[in-house]
């Protein structure tokens, strides 16, 4: 296999990582979150959630899956140009629409489909560019 | 409106000299040996004594403390669109302060994402 073939599965594989991690990540903070219910902005009702969330599992696992995401960031950035990771992590958006879809059986309206569209034809496009342009720095 | 608009500029441009920071030290710090828990668990330990991972640290935090005030100011059908455009200006970092090669496909595909981003974001 060539090396910028295994370089470009390389860079793929960490960013579906990161977006995997990220999107799971956010999903139990907000399920975790609507457990603890509202916060009340007192002293009282900040010290009342704080202890909840200590005590809740849903949020520490969504604390492992977005440390999940900050580690294979970091670590796909220590190849990967900048230019490409972040854009190419945009297909983010589109995975929460799709599970928006599937999971909660949202109802997506055609704008927004426009808008998933835009971003895997933007993703497909940085994809095709080279995912590293620069030498490590010194 | 003025205000919202400084913060809108504290969220892009902090977030995006962070993210432009990190990725700096993460070129210095090179590579993981191979992608195992203990060559992750080294490279971590080698991110974590990088300063110009320290200096993104603070910066990315600003840009979070920026939006969730711009989210206290305005509706998120506003703020997330206008993010949107970090995209952009993250990628003109990338360019001239990183060095990165942009060509003509690499800038379609980000203005791609930056109008799909804040179409969803918005509908």
């Amino acid at each position: 296999m060539g090396h910028q073939r295994r370089l470009r599965i390389k860079t793929l594989v960490v960013v579906c990582a990161m977006v995997i991690c990220a999107t799971v990540g956010d999903l139990l903070l907000k399920r975790g979150m609507m457990q603890i219910g509202a916060v009340q902005l007192t002293a009282a009702g900040l010290a009342h959630t704080f202890r909840m969330t200590l005590e809740s599992g849903t949020i520490w696992l969504a604390i492992f899956f977005l440390i999940g995401f900050m580690l294979s960031n970091m670590t796909v950035l220590s190849w990967a140009d900048y230019s490409y990771v972040m854009p190419a992590s945009a297909i983010g958006y589109a995975v929460v629409v799709f599970m928006g879809m599937a999971v909660l059986g949202e109802t997506v309206s055609p704008w927004r489909w426009l808008g998933v569209a835009l971003i895997c034809a933007g993703v497909l496009l940085v994809g095709h560019t080279n995912p590293r342009t620069t030498e490590a720095a010194r | 409106m003025i205000r919202a608009a400084l913060m809108l500029g504290v969220l892009i441009f902090a977030g995006s000299a962070g993210e432009i920071a990190v990725t700096h030290g993460m070129k210095r710090v090179g590579e993981p040996a191979r992608l195992r828990p203990w060559a992750l668990l080294q490279f971590l330990g080698r991110a974590l004594r990088n300063g110009w991972f320290w200096t993104g640290v603070p910066l990315m935090a600003l840009s979070f403390y920026a939006l969730l005030v711009l989210l206290s100011w305005e509706p998120i059908s506003f703020v997330i669109p206008a993010s949107a455009s970090s995209y952009a200006v993250g990628t003109l970092g990338a360019k001239y302060f990183l060095g990165e090669e942009v060509n003509g496909k690499r800038w379609l595909g980000v203005l791609l994402v930056c109008a799909g981003v804040a179409i969803v974001a918005a509908g």
